[in-house]
């Protein structure tokens, strides 16, 4: 009896869950292969619903399902939290004592916050003036601080790359300037948006249009900003080389890791927690049946839903492949593709790859419907809709007619001197 | 001794070519980045930088410099201003590191 094991079942973990059930549904019914995926909570969290919880446009309860239900019945789930992946011996211990022997594993644990990484944010003020939306918790927290807010200095800050859904901070610096505008209180706050890039955005093309979107809206951008220390107290962000911001309300994208159990485990991670992955086959670089996938991969991609659900169709076959004993495809190219809310119901829409930035032009067809790197109420339509579309078509695993693994360059403008054949 | 304007570099300054590198070619980088004279500690991170990349094949992040090159990330500012680890590569003769993503 071959079995699988998937470690973590959030976005990444699920899809895997739901498209190996499909692929290896003979051999489950047949009794010659099961699949186990081990999860530690019992929600799972419709993660771009957190950009929306403070802003009160969405609740708490409109963001989160139960796990179980989007699992297939045919895959054994484990809520438990593990303790230790062992490569060795092919197995895993989880907390409760249990061992789970493999014969493929896909680590799919995602990423966590960890604010402690900056010296005095979990001190003074944490909670009271100092917040972060990456947890439900976090969000809700900061909901009710914005409710509060009647005026003053909102900084957002980028402690260090790479974050979980790079566009989100800009997204909430754009989000922000729109709340406070339809509160009447947009002359009252300045917002600052503080980040360790040199620009506003991870690739150059992008940033271009975005810091023009950051004018407009009246957002300080400041770049190279490497976070060093924070006081709560005095309200004051200080950076590595003696920059000092003063904020009233700090909204912090603190540091981010991998799954602890991947930095105990040799050879496994990198220094944050991420999977050693091959970024065109996920294959784990520490031995030949571990894969990666999501957020938990050290691959230079974005780490957002859409990449997680570009990879789970080449990891899909790669998996089939290595268990048939073939040879690995190459096939992941970095694929990613984004809304950015701009807030007035208009969002931006950019799909890019390892090698090509955003660039100009329609989604997901030459003509349309969707213009890329510009403004819309199309794609804010678009990003609104998606939450039907997480839990309908992609956590279940279906590809999506039109929008290929592979990144398509029909419908984008190239320049001239680069566009190759 | 190569030049600097002898030898091919990107848009952003780095070395197309981490072998063009030499120890001199170290302090014409530095000069034009406004950083240095190039004192012993300023050779203890590039001597680092340059030897996790020949293993590696990247550069180390601020992360890891500041663990294990025997200067804390403090100083690592004071030497290297603004951005230590993308400074520093490119001082060293290195690809931008690709822990910007």
């Amino acid at each position: 009896m071959r079995h699988l094991v998937i470690l973590g079942a959030g976005t990444a973990g699920t899809v895997m869950a739901n498209r190996l059930a499909r692929s290896l549904r003979r051999e489950i019914a047949a009794g010659t292969t099961r699949i186990t995926i081990v999860d530690q909570d019992p929600v799972h969290i419709y993660q771009p619903g957190l950009l929306f919880i403070p802003f009160g446009v969405y609740t708490v309860d409109q963001a989160v399902r139960g796990r179980a239900a989007q699992l297939p019945k045919a895959v054994r789930y484990v809520q438990s939290r593990i303790e230790s992946l062992d490569t060795a011996t092919d197995t895993v211990t989880l907390a409760d004592g249990e061992v789970l022997s493999y014969d493929l594993c896909i680590v799919a644990t995602g990423t966590r916050i960890v604010p402690e990484e900056l010296d005095g944010l979990t001190g003074a003020g944490w909670g009271e003036r100092m917040f972060e939306f990456y947890t439900l918790e976090g969000a809700e927290r900061l909901a009710k601080a914005l409710q509060e807010f009647k005026g003053g200095r909102l900084l957002i800050n980028v402690v260090e790359m790479p974050i979980k859904c790079p566009v989100a901070p800009l997204e909430f610096a754009f989000l922000a300037d729109w709340f406070f505008t339809e509160r009447g209180l947009r002359d009252k706050v300045s917002i600052t948006y503080a980040t360790p890039l040199d620009g506003a955005f991870t690739k150059p093309a992008c940033s271009r249009s975005l810091a023009y979107l950051l004018e407009g809206k009246r957002i300080a951008l400041e770049t190279e900003f490497n976070a060093g220390r924070v006081d709560g107290t005095a309200g004051e962000l200080v950076s590595w080389d003696e920059r000092t911001l003063p904020f009233d309300l700090l909204v912090s994208i603190p540091t981010h890791k991998g799954a602890e159990f991947i930095t105990r485990a040799p050879g496994l991670g990198n220094e944050m927690g991420f999977v050693l992955t091959d970024p065109r086959t996920l294959q784990a670089k520490v031995k030949p049946n571990v894969f990666a996938i999501g957020d938990a991969t050290d691959v230079p991609a974005s780490k957002a839903g859409s990449v997680a659900h570009f990879e789970a169709e080449v990891l899909t076959g790669n998996v089939l492949r290595f268990l048939e004993g073939k040879p690995l495809e190459p096939g992941f190219d970095g694929h990613a593709n984004c809304f950015i809310e701009t807030g007035h119901h208009k969002a931006l829409l950019i799909d890019f790859n390892y090698e090509t930035e955003p660039l100009p032009g329609n989604f997901p067809f030459a003509w349309g419907p969707m213009p890329l790197l510009k403004e819309s109420r199309l794609n804010h339509l678009g990003k609104l809709a998606f939450r039907h579309v997480y839990w309908n078509a992609l956590l279940p695993g279906h590809d999506f007619p039109g929008i290929p693994a592979r990144m398509k360059r029909a419908g984008k403008r190239f320049p001239v001197a680069t566009a190759t054949p | 001794m190569p030049a600097l304007t002898a030898v091919a570099r990107t848009a952003e300054g780095f070395l197309e070519r981490a072998s063009d590198w030499d120890r001199d070619l170290a302090a014409e980088l530095a000069a034009e980045s406004g950083v240095g004279p190039l004192t012993d500690r300023h050779w203890l991170v590039l001597d680092y930088m340059r030897n996790t990349y020949l293993v590696k094949g990247d550069g180390p992040t601020i992360r890891t410099l500041g663990k294990e090159s025997g200067v804390d990330i403090k100083e690592l500012y004071q030497l290297f201003p603004k951005g230590p680890a993308k400074l520093a590569a490119r001082i060293a003769g290195i690809p931008k590191p690709h822990g910007c993503i």
